[in-house]
C-alpha cells in the first residue's frame, strides 16, 4: 500500500451550493500585474482593474494591497473558512477582518501575491470579483434570514439570485460608482435604508392568494454626506425585483456624475433631481425594461430548503455544568430562533479582526454544532452560528473559550464598530480600528453589555468623514480628524448622537470634537447623564432619541445641553501636562494627519 | 557548482523513504528533540536534535557529528522534523555546506507520517562510526560582510522569510518579504515545482539571479526557503544563516513601514 492510498479528507455535510470563482482570472490577474511593473500599464487603468478583482490600495505604499473576499448573502463554509486562515497567514499578517458589508478582507498581502489569492480561492468558490470599483458590490442580507421571527419570507434566495445576475454582467462594469444592494429580514434587522437598494420581504393577498415581494429602498447611503433611502412603492412583486433592479442601474448608468467623484454615488443623483422625479423615472425605465426583453430575463431563484440536521455527537457533552460567563454570553450573544428548540449564535470580534487560528477553529465549530452546516456574517463585523440546538449551547460556548471566541456582549453597544483606519488605509485620519477595541475592552470590564437599557444602542467609529464605520447611523458615532493646540496636534473624533437604522433611520446629530484620548470618559459620561434623567422603560437610544426630536422634558432637553455638560472634559491639556494625549492610540510617536490617494472614486 | 546543478532532488516521498529504510540503504536524522525521538520515531532514524548543532556548528565539530551518525560521503541522508520542514533544513543545509552532497528532506513532518498510520519505533538503531571528508562549500553560505557588500548588486535577491508583521515593522534594506508559511501547501513542507515556480516568478524571483534567504534568528525559516528555490529551478542560493539578530547585533542598517499602525489590525 502507498501514501496514495491512505490520504484522506474530510468530507462536509454541506458544501458551498455556487461557485462564484472563474480561475482564468487568476492568471489574468498575474500577467497584468507583470506588464504594469514593466510599465507597459498606465496607472489610472491599472488601479481600475485591480479594483474590479477586488484588490484594494494599502496605506502610503503601492506595495501592498488589500484583497476583500465577498461573501454574498453572508454565506460562508468550513472548507472557505479553512482556506482563508490559510491565505491569511501565507500572504497577510496573520489574522484576516470581517467588514461591514459580508466581506472578509485580508490586508497587507504583496501585490504580486493576489493572483495567488484568487487561484486558492477558487479551490472552495469563493472570488473578489467586483468587490471594489464601480460594481455591484457584495450582495448583502440579513444574517437572520430565514430563521427571524418577525419575516415574512426568507430573502436569501433572492439575495444569492441578485448576486449571481450582476457578477461578471456587462452591465454592472462602468457604473459611475460603487452599487449596493442590501437584503434583510425584517425592519429592526436590517440596513435598508442606508444603501442603493434595499429591500424588506413582504407578502400581500392578491386576488385571494399569496404573493411575494418586497418593499424596495432606493438613494439611501452613508459617506461624505449621507442621505436616508426612500420607499419606490407600497409593494414590489417578486417578478419584478430583477426589472426594477435593472431599471436603477440603467438611470444610474446614464445619468449619474461621472466627473466629480465626491458626489457621484447614486444617493446625489436622487438628491440633486428630487425623490419624485427619480420615482416616476425608476417607474418608467422598469415598463421599458420588461417591455424591450429579447429574450425573458429572469432571476434563477433557488428556494429548495437547505437541510437541516443536528450534528451527532461523538461523545455525549451534555448535561454538565456550565462554564463561568455562560448566562452572561447566553443573554447577550443569542437569539432565539423562529424554529423551535434553535438558537443563533453571535460571535464577537474585537473591530472584525480575527486570527488564522480562530478561522480554523470556526471551521470545526460550525461542522460540530451548525445543523445548516455553514455560518452566515453580520452587518456588524461579525460572525452568526445558526441552527445551534439548545441543548448543544453550553458545549458550544466551552469550544467558543478555547478558541478566545467566547467574548459577551455581541448584540449589545460594547461591541462599536471601527473601520481600518491608520492600520491600513490610505485616507485615515486616526486609528479609529484600535479604538474601537479599547472601547470594548473597557466596557466588557465594566459589565456594560449586561446592562439592558443600552442593549439596542451603537457606537460606530470612521478614521475620516468618509463613513466607512457608518458612524452617522449609530446612537453615538465617531469620525476622526486632527485637533491643535499651539502646534501640538492629537487626534481628533466629531461626535454624533441619535443616529439609527431601523424603521426610523435617521442620521445622528453633530455634539462636540473629542479627542481620542478623551473617548472613553465621554461616552460614560453621556452614560451617567442618561441614568440621572431617563424614565422608568427608557433606553439610552429612547432616551436620545427624544433628545434629538425636541421632544424630551427633563433636565436636558436638547444636544445642546449634553454639549455643555461635556465640554470641560474636552478641553486639551497643554503637552507637558500629559503628553500621552497627543498620541493616538497604537501610537508612541507624535500625531500628525497624513494621508494618501482614497481609490473609493477611481 | 556541479553538485549543485545536479541535485535537482529537493524532497523525498514518503513511499520512497519506506522502501530505502527497509533496504537500509540510507539514513535518516530525526532533528526533533531527544526526549520526543526517545518516545518514538521513523524506524531507524538517529537523532540530532537542532539545539545540539546549533550550540557547536563548526565545520569541525559538524564533521564529528557526521561522523558518530554512521554518514560517509556515499550514504543517502534524509532529514526530518515536525516544524514544516524548516529545522530538517537547517540540519541539511549544513550537511551540504561541509561538503555532504546527496541529502535531501522528507516530504512530509512527522505529526503527518504518524497520522498516516505509518511504521514508528522507539529502538534506537545501532551506529557505527564513518569517516567522512571536509569539502567545505562556502558558496552557499552568506555572511553578514558578505551580504552587505552582495545587496548593493542589481543581480543579487534578498528575501525575508519572517512573518509579513515583523517584515514591515523591520528588515534589512532591499530585502523582499516571502513568508516561510508561504512555501507549504497542504501535507507538503514544499509546493511542487510548479506552484513554487509561479509563486516565485510572479515576485520577479528568477533566471540567474543570485538569491540571499534570511529569517529571526538561526536560518531555519530560511533554510526552508533555501530549499524552495533550489526546489524551482533556481540552484545560485545562499542562506545568510546568522540571519537578522545577528545583524541588529552588528547595528547594520534597517527599514521599516513607516505611518501606518499595522500591528492593531492584527487579531493576536
Amino acid at each position: 500500500m502507498t501514501v496514495s492510498d491512505l490520504t484522506h479528507s474530510s468530507i462536509d455535510p454541506v458544501s458551498p451550493k455556487i461557485n462564484w470563482a472563474r480561475i482564468d482570472e487568476a492568471d489574468n490577474f498575474a500577467e497584468t500585474v507583470k506588464l504594469y511593473r514593466q510599465g507597459k500599464y498606465d496607472e489610472a487603468s491599472f488601479r481600475r482593474f485591480r479594483l474590479q478583482h477586488g484588490a484594494y490600495g494599502t496605506r502610503m505604499t503601492s506595495d501592498y494591497a488589500m484583497v476583500r473576499v465577498k461573501l454574498p448573502a453572508g454565506e460562508i463554509y468550513p472548507k472557505q473558512f479553512e482556506k482563508l486562515s490559510q491565505l491569511s497567514e501565507q500572504y497577510s499578517i496573520g489574522s484576516a477582518h470581517f467588514s461591514t458589508r459580508e466581506n472578509i478582507q485580508l490586508h497587507w498581502v504583496i501585490l504580486e501575491d493576489v493572483s495567488e489569492i484568487f487561484r486558492s480561492l477558487a479551490e472552495v468558490g469563493l472570488t473578489s470579483r467586483e468587490a471594489c470599483g464601480n460594481s455591484v458590490r457584495n450582495v448583502m442580507c440579513s444574517p437572520l434570514s430565514g430563521v427571524c421571527c418577525d419575516e415574512k419570507f426568507d430573502s436569501t434566495p433572492y439575495a444569492l439570485a441578485t448576486a449571481k445576475f450582476f457578477l461578471r454582467n456587462p452591465m454592472a462594469q462602468s457604473l459611475p460608482r460603487k452599487f449596493k444592494f442590501n437584503f434583510t429580514c425584517c425592519e429592526k434587522h436590517g440596513m435598508v435604508r442606508m444603501v442603493d437598494v434595499g429591500l424588506i420581504p413582504e407578502i400581500q393577498q392578491i386576488d385571494g392568494s399569496e404573493q411575494k415581494g418586497f418593499k424596495i429602498f432606493l438613494g439611501g447611503g452613508l459617506g461624505n454626506k449621507s442621505f436616508v433611502g426612500h420607499q419606490l412603492e407600497d409593494f414590489t412583486p417578486e417578478e419584478d425585483l430583477l426589472y426594477t433592479s435593472i431599471a436603477v442601474m440603467r438611470i444610474f448608468d446614464r445619468l449619474g456624475d461621472r466627473k466629480n467623484l465626491a458626489r457621484n454615488r447614486m444617493r446625489y443623483l436622487v438628491n440633486d433631481m428630487g425623490w419624485e422625479k427619480f420615482q416616476n423615472l425608476v417607474l418608467k425605465e422598469r415598463a421599458i425594461v420588461r417591455a424591450t426583453q429579447s429574450v425573458v430575463t429572469r432571476l434563477k431563484v433557488d428556494t429548495t430548503p437547505n437541510k437541516i440536521k443536528r450534528p451527532l455527537k461523538i461523545s455525549d457533552e451534555t448535561g454538565g455544568s456550565a462554564p463561568d460567563g455562560y448566562a452572561r454570553w447566553l443573554k447577550t450573544n443569542t437569539i432565539k430562533q423562529k424554529q423551535s428548540d434553535y438558537r443563533s449564535v453571535f460571535i464577537t470580534l474585537e473591530a472584525g479582526d480575527i486570527t488564522s487560528n480562530q478561522l480554523n477553529a470556526l471551521a470545526d465549530i460550525i461542522r460540530e454544532f451548525s445543523s445548516e452546516g455553514m455560518a452566515r456574517t453580520g452587518f456588524v463585523q461579525n460572525v452568526a452560528l445558526r441552527y445551534v440546538h439548545e441543548d448543544d449551547l453550553i458545549s458550544l460556548y466551552s469550544k467558543l473559550i478555547q478558541s478566545g471566541l467566547a467574548k459577551s456582549g455581541a448584540l449589545t453597544m460594547t461591541t462599536p464598530i471601527g473601520c481600518s483606519g491608520t492600520t491600513s488605509c490610505n485616507l485615515a485620519l486616526t486609528n479609529s480600528h484600535r479604538l474601537a477595541k479599547e472601547i470594548q475592552r473597557k466596557f466588557l470590564e465594566l459589565h456594560l453589555d449586561e446592562d439592558e437599557d443600552l442593549t439596542d444602542s451603537s457606537i460606530k467609529i470612521s478614521g475620516c468623514p468618509n463613513s466607512c464605520g457608518q458612524h452617522g447611523i449609530a446612537t453615538i458615532g465617531f469620525f476622526g480628524g486632527g485637533g491643535r493646540l499651539g502646534k501640538d496636534m492629537y487626534a481628533n473624533y466629531q461626535m454624533s448622537l441619535g443616529g439609527r437604522f431601523d424603521g426610523e433611520t435617521m442620521l445622528g446629530q453633530t455634539c462636540l470634537r473629542v479627542p481620542a484620548k478623551r473617548v472613553i470618559p465621554v461616552i460614560l459620561k453621556i452614560i451617567e447623564l442618561f441614568k440621572e434623567n431617563k424614565k422608568s422603560d427608557d433606553t439610552l437610544k429612547s432616551w436620545i432619541h427624544r433628545i434629538v426630536n425636541d421632544s424630551e422634558d427633563s433636565a436636558i432637553k436638547s444636544i445642546n445641553d449634553i454639549k455643555k455638560i461635556l465640554e470641560p472634559l474636552v478641553v486639551p491639556p497643554t503637552k507637558d501636562d500629559d503628553p500621552d494625549f497627543y498620541l493616538d492610540y497604537g501610537s508612541d510617536t507624535s500625531y500628525h494627519t497624513k494621508t494618501g490617494k482614497g481609490e473609493c472614486a477611481a | 557548482m556541479c553538485c549543485l546543478t545536479q541535485s535537482v532532488k529537493i524532497t523525498s516521498d514518503i513511499d520512497s523513504v519506506r522502501s530505502e529504510i527497509r533496504d537500509n540503504s540510507i539514513s535518516v536524522i530525526d532533528v526533533r528533540r531527544e526526549g520526543d525521538y526517545k518516545q518514538d520515531h521513523i524506524p531507524n532514524s538517529v537523532n540530532l536534535p537542532l539545539a545540539t548543532l546549533l550550540s557547536d556548528d563548526s565545520p569541525e565539530n559538524v564533521l564529528k557529528l557526521v561522523n558518530s551518525m554512521g554518514i560517509d560521503n556515499e550514504t543517502p541522508v534524509v532529514v526530518y522534523d515536525d516544524t514544516f520542514g524548516a529545522l530538517a533544513s537547517r540540519v541539511a543545509w549544513t550537511l551540504e555546506w561541509i561538503g555532504h552532497s546527496n541529502v535531501t528532506l522528507l516530504e512530509t513532518t512527522y505529526s503527518n507520517w504518524k497520522s498516516l498510520g505509518l511504521e514508528i519505533d522507539s529502538k534506537i538503531p545501532d551506529i557505527s562510526k564513518k569517516n567522512h571528508s571536509m569539502n567545505l562549500q562556502s558558496n552557499i553560505l552568506a555572511t553578514s560582510d558578505y551580504l552587505e557588500s552582495a545587496k548593493t548588486r542589481d543581480d543579487v535577491i534578498l528575501i525575508d522569510n519572517r512573518e509579513r508583521l515583523n517584515y514591515l515593522e523591520q528588515h534589512i534594506p532591499g530585502a523582499m518579504s516571502l513568508p516561510y508559511r508561504t512555501l507549504a501547501s497542504g501535507d507538503k513542507i514544499l509546493r511542487s515545482k510548479e506552484d513554487m515556480k509561479r509563486l516565485l516568478d510572479n515576485r520577479g524571483i528568477s533566471g540567474d539571479s543570485e538569491i540571499i534567504t534570511y529569517c529571526g534568528s538561526v536560518g531555519t525559516l530560511s533554510g526552508l526557503a533555501y530549499y524552495a528555490l533550489k526546489s524551482a529551478g533556481l540552484p545560485n542560493a545562499k542562506l545568510y544563516v546568522r540571519s537578522f539578530k545577528e545583524w541588529k547585533n552588528l547595528q547594520k542598517p534597517t527599514i521599516k513601514q513607516e505611518d501606518a499602525n499595522y500591528w492593531d489590525l492584527s487579531a493576536e
